[in-house]
């Protein structure tokens, strides 16, 4: 095994996410790929969390479809995880308060730790720190370099002082040796390269690449899942001179942005679609004075505040539709963690050479999830291009005119403060030197070359940007189309499929605004079948791609539940498309099983779970439905039953003696 | 506030040849005159200054006036001129903005921009409406007031915009009027010269949709039956002579309250409040994070070297 993923599930407060953290980070200086994802909630302690960490001898890119591993914070995640893990896998737990009451796949062996037992010589310990010692324990299990991960403890804990790191370093070494002697490794094959790699978030990139790129200002309302970049600008404010304003509203942080750029620094702001939304009229407005500004909007689950802590794709019409009237504005969609770090480098330079507002879009899955990254990728040194500026301006020039009707629509910028460049820089429309022609002068030829100037230096900006290039084979049975975070998910999706016999080309879209339709209606034309893959209920890109080049593709896989595509997924999808099945919107046993859990943690009590699961023809109420048994978690007992409708999910307490 | 240059400056410096298209009698025509006083006696460069105002009739004053300008979006001056002043400090900005843009749709930014306690100036133009769109009520117009432009009279209390300039912080509160020209200008230059956030709040006339609150209203038929009041002509002393002492910034503040509540018979114009403390700018300075060159003139190279932020990451 060279590919395996390390499920940690428990409630928030558990402190799984240190945990995994230096699991992650000792795997990623043994030279493994990391990629990490955390299934988590917005609350502050309790809930569900549900954090898998993926490595690979060879670069991994999402979290994939295995689970190899378990660690068991509480009941609940034995319950619903340990029947995951695969043959040959293994489930840890704290043997003195949880218990492997659930039936197991065959060759998973359980790691039950006496934690009390093994911590005994620790002293009082905090209850967090049973989760070194099972990490410890995994260590073993995985074959991965102990003195490695005592030196990622020494890191984390070093600002705590030497006794916190010598009992955390004791603890993972008891679980380790505890491991070691009575359990077998699980029989991985790694070959450590010990190449050091940064394991980064998006938000992080994105952070790191706009310093890089010379910004001095930040502004942010808090709002999950941008505010990690508030929290790292913040936390380097003095260190890489950026003014970092917290605001009172989004509509500060985008109109402070504004005034900031206007008068000549690299400005950027962060926010998710509802406080994009508050954005929307001063995004206008930059287009409109041609002010460079940078928004990053880091997309959640929707509609209003929807599922925050969750990822979607489902803002791609808000970006697009922001503000009213015309205006240009460049929107870019960047496709990894890397990518994150110069695509922020790029909207400053392209806000500056064409004094436009350029929006980035992110979701929650690439803003939040960590993975390494190659560090040549990352270089301190990028170019800053901040286009025309007039910087001196003798009177003799006569009036200089900030808005100048050029052949390439960008008006040489002064900044104010500058000699002999005054100007205003009005909302209103208004002329070639800034005089407004809303009120007593308007002017429909003024009008309509000012408007055309604006937009100009969009068929330009396109010029600068790459088009997209098709992956894989010319001649594939079907072309399968992404924008943004997915395009490592639907590579390895194309892999899958090659090994299933299909042969699938891959066709991801970074660049969404100005968009290149000419190219893509080339290469989409030579396409056999077009699948669009993305996640949002409506394939707001595939109406995006139809609006822009009047190709329509065949079909789309939508996924819009809050959890990331996986590539099995797509792999199943788009052999199901192939084959003609049409999509089915039933609930599976498996979110029949969900629906339960649901139901008995809002209308009952914790010692119940979901049992068995069966179908049923119809429960009265025009539907086939899944009847659930609710058992007690300890004895096994049934309690009651639970219909869930296979169309509509409606649930109901079947009437007592109906069968 | 920027450098003083030579040879000196005029009114007619600050004056631009856009043509003025506010009604004959408008208020605005004595705001936007104390203001260019205001700079002329400051003998400020006029390319060292940037007036940012927001949307209604008091949007157009950076248009009259030969500085940078920057006419923002309906409510968003305060947010505006932030950004300004954080990314170039050694400009001197000033807000303009009408009472319905201010204490209205810009409610939020005007109560958090007086915490911040930046080094500007926010001329609020306060006539009661609403005027460009036609005259309907805005925040200040007194319960039971009903303009010639309103069908009905107001149903809701008024703002009191020198007590919400208090409890939100500017350290320099003010009161004028947009027809006593020379006492205006002089307020505006207390307030420039104030090193903090000023506000000041301006009666002002509007003769096409204000018919109560009008000049003669306001003067009366001689100076003997005026409404107004100068504060400096009275022993009202509003200035917190030791910042550090909370009970003497207690007792200013209540005392500028209850002077702002008197609104029968006279009413106070002139400094409310007055206290100098660091500015936001100068604490963004002490932690390191501004330098004495604004943000705007320095080399976008500085201080991004990212490496050893990356070699600490593998």
């Amino acid at each position: 095994m060279t590919d395996i993923t390390i499920g940690i599930g428990g409630a928030a407060g558990d402190g799984l996410d240190k945990t995994g953290d230096t699991l992650a980070r000792t795997a990623a200086r043994l030279g493994l790929y990391v990629y990490a994802y955390n299934s988590y909630q917005s609350v502050i302690r309790g809930g569900h969390i549900w954090l898998r960490i993926r490595l690979g001898q060879e670069k991994v890119e999402s979290h994939g479809d295995h689970l190899s591993a378990l660690i068991a914070l509480n009941q609940d995640s034995i319950e619903r995880h340990a029947p995951e893990v695969e043959p040959g896998g293994v489930v840890l737990f704290n043997a003195d308060k949880l218990r492997a009451n659930i039936p197991l796949r065959d060759r998973v062996i359980t790691v039950p730790l006496p934690i009390t037992e093994l911590t005994r010589s620790f002293g009082r310990i905090q209850p967090v720190m049973q989760n070194t010692v099972a990490l410890g324990a995994l260590l073993f299990l995985l074959g991965l370099d102990f003195e490695i991960a005592a030196g990622v403890l020494t890191d984390t804990f070093a600002y705590k002082g030497k006794p916190v790191v010598e009992q955390n370093v004791g603890l993972a070494r008891a679980g380790y040796d505890y491991a070691r002697d009575r359990f077998v490794p699980l029989g991985c094959q790694w070959s450590f390269s010990r190449k050091r790699r940064p394991f980064i978030t998006g938000n992080e990139a994105f952070s790191l690449g706009a310093v890089a790129g010379g910004c001095k200002f930040y502004s942010a309302y808090p709002m999950t899942p941008a505010s990690s970049i508030l929290h790292w600008m913040a936390a380097h404010a003095e260190r890489c001179g950026v003014v970092v304003k917290q605001c009172e509203d989004e509509l500060a942080v985008v109109n402070m942005a504004i005034g900031a750029g206007l008068a000549g620094v690299r400005a950027l702001c962060g926010t998710s679609g509802g406080g994009f939304a508050l954005m929307t009229e001063a995004i206008g407005q930059a287009g409109m004075i041609e002010a460079p500004v940078v928004i990053i909007e880091v997309q959640r689950g929707g509609p209003s505040t929807g599922i925050p802590t969750k990822t979607e794709q489902a803002d791609l019409n808000q970006v697009f539709g922001a503000s009213q009237g015309d205006f240009p504005r460049i929107i870019i969609a960047p496709t990894n963690a890397a990518d994150c770090f110069h695509t922020a480098v790029e909207a400053l330079n392209l806000a500056e050479t064409y004094q436009l507002p350029v929006i980035i879009i992110s979701d929650l899955l690439l803003s939040e999830h960590p993975e390494t990254i190659e560090p040549e990728t990352l270089t301190a040194t990028v170019p800053i291009e901040r286009g025309e500026l007039v910087t001196e301006w003798s009177a003799e020039n006569g009036r200089y005119k900030r808005y100048a009707f050029t052949p390439s629509g960008v008006s040489p910028r002064a900044l104010p403060g500058t000699a002999n460049t005054l100007y205003v820089a009005a909302t209103d429309e208004h002329d070639e030197e800034g005089i407004v022609i809303s009120d007593v002068f308007t002017n429909p030829a003024v009008r309509r070359k000012i408007a055309e100037k604006r937009m100009r230096k969009l068929d330009h900006a396109l010029g600068d940007l790459p088009a997209p290039q098709l992956a894989g084979p010319l001649d594939a049975d079907v072309t399968l189309i992404g924008w943004g975070s997915t395009q490592g998910v639907i590579r390895e999706a194309g892999g899958q499929l090659a090994a299933a016999g299909i042969r699938a080309n891959h066709l991801q879209v970074k660049y969404l605004f100005p968009f290149h339709a000419r190219e893509v209606s080339e290469l989409l034309g030579r396409s056999k079948r077009t699948i669009c893959i993305e996640a949002n209920a409506t394939g707001q890109f595939a109406r995006h791609l139809r609006a822009e080049t009047g190709f329509g593709v065949h079909d789309r896989i939508l996924k819009y539940d809050g959890e990331p595509f996986e590539p099995h997924y797509i792999k199943e999808q788009v052999l199901a498309i192939l084959e003609g099945h049409l999509r089915s919107l039933e609930v599976t046993p498996a979110e029949a099983r969900e629906i339960a859990y649901h139901y008995i943690r809002t209308h009952l009590n914790e010692e119940l779970r979901p049992g068995r699961i069966e179908k049923a023809d119809s429960d009265g109420g025009g539907e086939s439905v899944w009847r659930i048994e609710i058992i007690h978690r300890d004895s096994g007992k049934k309690q009651g039953e639970l219909c869930v409708g296979i169309n509509t999910g409606a649930t109901h307490i079947p009437a007592a003696g109906a069968s | 506030m920027a450098t003083v240059t030579a040879p000196s400056l005029t009114v007619k410096d600050f004056k631009s040849e856009v043509h003025n298209d506010w009604c004959p009698g408008c208020g605005d025509f004595g705001i936007v005159t104390a203001l260019q006083m205001a700079l002329a006696k400051l003998q400020l460069a006029p390319h060292q200054v940037v007036v940012v105002s927001g949307i209604g009739c008091s949007g157009k004053t950076p248009h009259y006036m030969h500085t940078y300008g920057f006419h923002t979006l309906h409510g968003r001056v305060m947010p505006s001129v932030t950004g300004l002043k954080l990314a170039n400090h050694k400009l001197t900005v000033i807000g303009v903005g009408g009472d319905g843009d201010a204490y209205g749709i810009g409610a939020g930014h005007f109560v958090n921009g007086g915490r911040r306690n930046l080094d500007i100036t926010y001329l609020v133009f306060n006539n009661d409406v609403y005027a460009l769109t036609k005259g309907q009520a805005s925040p200040t117009i007194k319960k039971g007031m009903k303009t010639k432009s309103m069908s009905e009279a107001s149903i809701m209390e008024a703002l009191n915009p020198v007590a919400l300039g208090l409890a939100c912080g500017y350290t320099f509160v003010a009161r004028g009027y947009a027809l006593d020209v020379k006492h205006l200008a002089e307020l505006i230059a207390q307030g420039i010269r104030h090193r903090g956030s000023a506000l000041i709040d301006i009666f002002q006339t509007c003769p096409t949709y204000n018919d109560l609150h009008t000049k003669t209203w306001y003067e009366g038929k001689d100076k003997s039956q005026s409404r107004l009041l100068k504060l400096e002509e009275t022993d009202y002393d509003p200035v917190v002579h030791h910042p550090s002492d909370s009970g003497e910034v207690s007792r200013k503040k209540a005392q500028a309250l209850l002077k702002s509540e008197e609104d029968s018979e006279r009413l106070p114009i002139g400094v409310f409040f007055k206290m100098e403390v660091p500015t936001y700018e100068e604490y963004l300075r002490q932690k390191g994070v501004l330098s004495e060159e604004p943000q705007a003139t320095l080399d976008t190279i500085f201080r991004r070297d990212i490496q050893p932020l990356l070699d600490a990451l593998a």
